[in-house]
């Protein structure tokens, strides 16, 4: 091992026991594990994302823009009138099939607030700060998300100077959708990546 | 879409910053979503939930904790999520520690290469 793991969790840990419960529930087939995913959205106010959200849905319909976005963040989220912080750069990571990217600011809690708004309570944690460095996995899979071993997570380090702001995956099963529609699946946890972007309800895709 | 009518004020409230609800940590926002869910799948008295909640929230109070913290009180919120599940039949708490000890088991660093 080339560094200490300090952290042993404890099985009275409430972190532990929620991922427990969690899965005796789903195991049951009691509750849809997506659903738990939009009902946590849905009672987080969301203001302020919806910049970024627009960001996303227009690089997922625009290639060119897209191009643009990866090279220079900054200059392409000004392009939408969104910016304005000063002095800070933006850099817009993207996920791929094979890497995935998470942000954090272990200093102090960096965000980009014009496009992301609020930071999370959560992100600000020094709790979320330090494990998300030493153990994204775990603080993935806290959020419900899982990552297949062979995918790399890179972890982002935002500082005063330097805003990361990830650009996820798009969700399959939506090229045919407006940049609207797609705005809806872009959630502020799937640009700081701790969560996918949302599926859009089977029932109501085409 | 299901409205929860979460208590604005009372023991039973949950912290608020600003309107937005408080988690500081992952597993908060979880344990949120998971009640959620079954209350959505109509699987969950949201009246006996909130009850066992302001039980849970007083049992800390007596304990002289601090209940207004977003630990405190979500801590409150898995209790009481345990205890009307497991009133439900839905959870065994045996199977729900057993559960917990697997999880803890697994080895530091199972998650992430180097």
């Amino acid at each position: 091992m080339s560094h200490d793991h300090t952290h042993t969790p404890d099985p009275a840990d409430p972190a532990i026991r929620t991922e427990a419960i969690e899965s005796l529930l789903v195991e049951a087939g009691l509750i849809d594990p997506k659903r738990i995913d939009t009902l946590i959205e849905t009672y987080e106010h969301d203001l302020g994302p919806l910049n970024g959200a627009r960001v996303v849905a227009r690089a997922w319909t625009d290639g060119d823009y897209r191009n643009r976005l990866l090279a220079d963040g900054t200059a392409a989220i000004a392009e939408l009138g969104y910016g304005g912080a000063q002095g800070e750069r933006m850099v817009v990571v993207e996920n791929t099939d094979h890497v995935h990217n998470l942000v954090v600011c272990t200093l102090c809690s960096c965000y980009p607030w014009p496009v992301l708004g609020l930071p999370p309570s959560w992100y600000k944690s020094p709790e979320y700060r330090a494990r998300a460095v030493r153990e994204p996995r775990s603080v993935l899979a806290e959020f419900g998300t899982t990552v297949a071993d062979d995918v790399e997570i890179r972890v982002w380090d935002s500082s005063a100077e330097i805003r990361y702001l990830v650009l996820p995956q798009q969700p399959a099963g939506t090229d045919s959708m407006g940049e609207a529609d797609l705005v809806e699946l872009v959630s502020r946890d799937s640009m700081i990546w701790v969560r996918r972007a949302t599926e859009p309800n089977p029932e109501t895709a085409t | 879409m299901t409205d929860l009518e979460l208590a604005e004020t009372g023991p039973a409230a949950p912290p608020r910053a600003n309107g937005e609800l408080v988690f500081d940590a992952p597993w908060q926002s979880r344990a949120f979503g998971v009640t959620a869910a079954l209350a959505e799948a109509g699987r969950l008295d949201w009246a006996d939930f909130q009850a066992a909640l302001i039980t849970s929230v007083g049992h800390a109070d007596t304990d002289g904790e601090d209940t207004g913290t977003p630990d405190r009180y979500w801590r409150c919120w898995l209790d009481a999520l345990g205890t009307v599940t497991g009133a439900a039949g839905q959870i065994d708490p045996a199977r729900w520690r057993e559960r917990a000890e697997v999880f803890a088991e697994r080895s530091p660093g199972h998650d992430h290469d180097h």
